[in-house]
């Protein structure tokens, strides 16, 4: 079956890795600009990252076939620094001119604070100012609640059009909201800490398939590309049809990213032949 | 043996991540009861589920838990 998998840090990621989701099905990946594990200290550092994941990157995917795709963004966690953000922003413009850049992420807030709310305000003016798509990530276990509330907000006081922007790392306690207000979400899928495959395919029977994507995250942590697979496997375990499962894991990636004309993979349908 | 420290940082969040499972398995078969009630069963199973969650509900007991849940789930229906 054919799978995007479209959060991806392809960055904290082997050969191997890319080689297996090819063998298992996946033609595309997407990958947020992230935290590193540790706090840069300069912008240029930033620069070089984007430079690796808008151009590097796509060459190590493309030896298996797999199609690259990247945001740029000072993430939550480094927005604590404004001033090395805004200097990291000023750049930001040139690479959304480049040809796999896809818009504005992950921003947000991780442990929502003041600083980390200016920033997330500027990147998200920068992305309305350049029209751009916006990916936006939620804080981790007990923050996550006031951080989702609190990114809401920010939003509803900004003039964005909901369609065009993705909050992931929502969890059954986190959903209701953003989908009631027309945002896409995303299912981030980690062994321990967010969310699992079962509660994925769970969430996605209560909530239906609209509007929803899910993916793996995988980065430099505890983490598993092939949690996607798992969830895949899940939700056909279930008795959901092939066309179904393609729908949520090919077809709705198609849908958002597919609002950058950069994103030139269309959903598909499986049909059988009277031969 | 570890210390009262080392157990709760090392193990919290994988607990959290069990218990979640658990919560979400017993959210999906009563789901399951809702959509089809001709099916819903008085299923041992789920009794012994429940027993065992109530024996582990307990704070003030003897570390011999595991042994206790083992012994219940030993039960025939
Ligand atoms: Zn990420």
């Amino acid at each position: 079956m054919q799978i995007i998998q479209p959060h991806y840090h392809g960055i904290a990621r082997t050969a191997q890795d890319y080689e297996r989701m090819a063998m298992s099905g996946v033609v595309a990946v997407a990958e947020p600009a992230f935290w590193a594990g540790f706090d840069r200290l300069y912008p240029e550092t930033f620069l070089d990252y984007f430079r690796q994941i808008s151009q590097f990157e796509p060459t190590r995917a493309a030896q298996y076939g797999i199609r690259h795709f990247c945001w740029v963004a000072v993430n939550p966690k480094e927005a604590e620094n404004p001033d090395l953000s805004r200097e990291v922003m000023r750049h930001m413009p040139e690479l959304f001119q480049a040809p796999t850049v896809l818009g504005v992420g992950e921003i947000g807030f991780h442990l929502t604070t003041p600083n980390e709310e200016a920033i997330f305000e500027a990147q998200l003016e920068m992305a309305l100012e350049h029209n751009q798509l916006v990916l936006i990530h939620t804080p981790h276990l007990h923050d996550k609640v006031r951080g989702t509330k609190r990114t809401l907000d920010v939003l509803r006081n900004m003039n964005v059009d909901p369609q065009r922007v993705w909050i992931d790392h929502v969890e059954e306690h986190t959903i209701r909201e953003p989908l009631d207000a027309g945002y896409w979400v995303g299912f981030t899928l980690y062994p321990i800490t967010k969310c699992s495959p079962k509660r994925a395919v769970d969430m996605l029977e209560m909530y239906g398939t609209d509007r929803i994507m899910v993916n793996s995250s995988a980065d430099w942590g505890p983490s598993d590309p092939f949690t996607l697979q798992q969830s895949v496997m899940e939700y056909r375990r279930r008795g959901h049809s092939l066309q179904q499962a393609i729908e949520v894991f090919h077809n709705n990636p198609c849908r958002f990213l597919g609002q950058c004309p950069k994103f030139d993979i269309k959903p598909i349908r499986v049909e059988t032949i009277d031969e | 043996m570890q210390t009262v420290e080392q157990v709760i940082d090392s193990e919290f969040l994988d607990v959290r991540c069990m218990l979640l499972e658990i919560g979400a398995m017993l959210d999906r078969y009563d789901r399951s009861c809702d959509q089809s009630p001709a099916e819903a069963s008085d299923d041992h199973r789920m009794d012994l589920i429940y027993r065992a969650i109530l024996l582990l509900s307990q704070r003030d007991t003897t570390a011999d838990r595991s042994e206790r849940l083992l012994n219940l789930f030993s039960e025939m229906p």
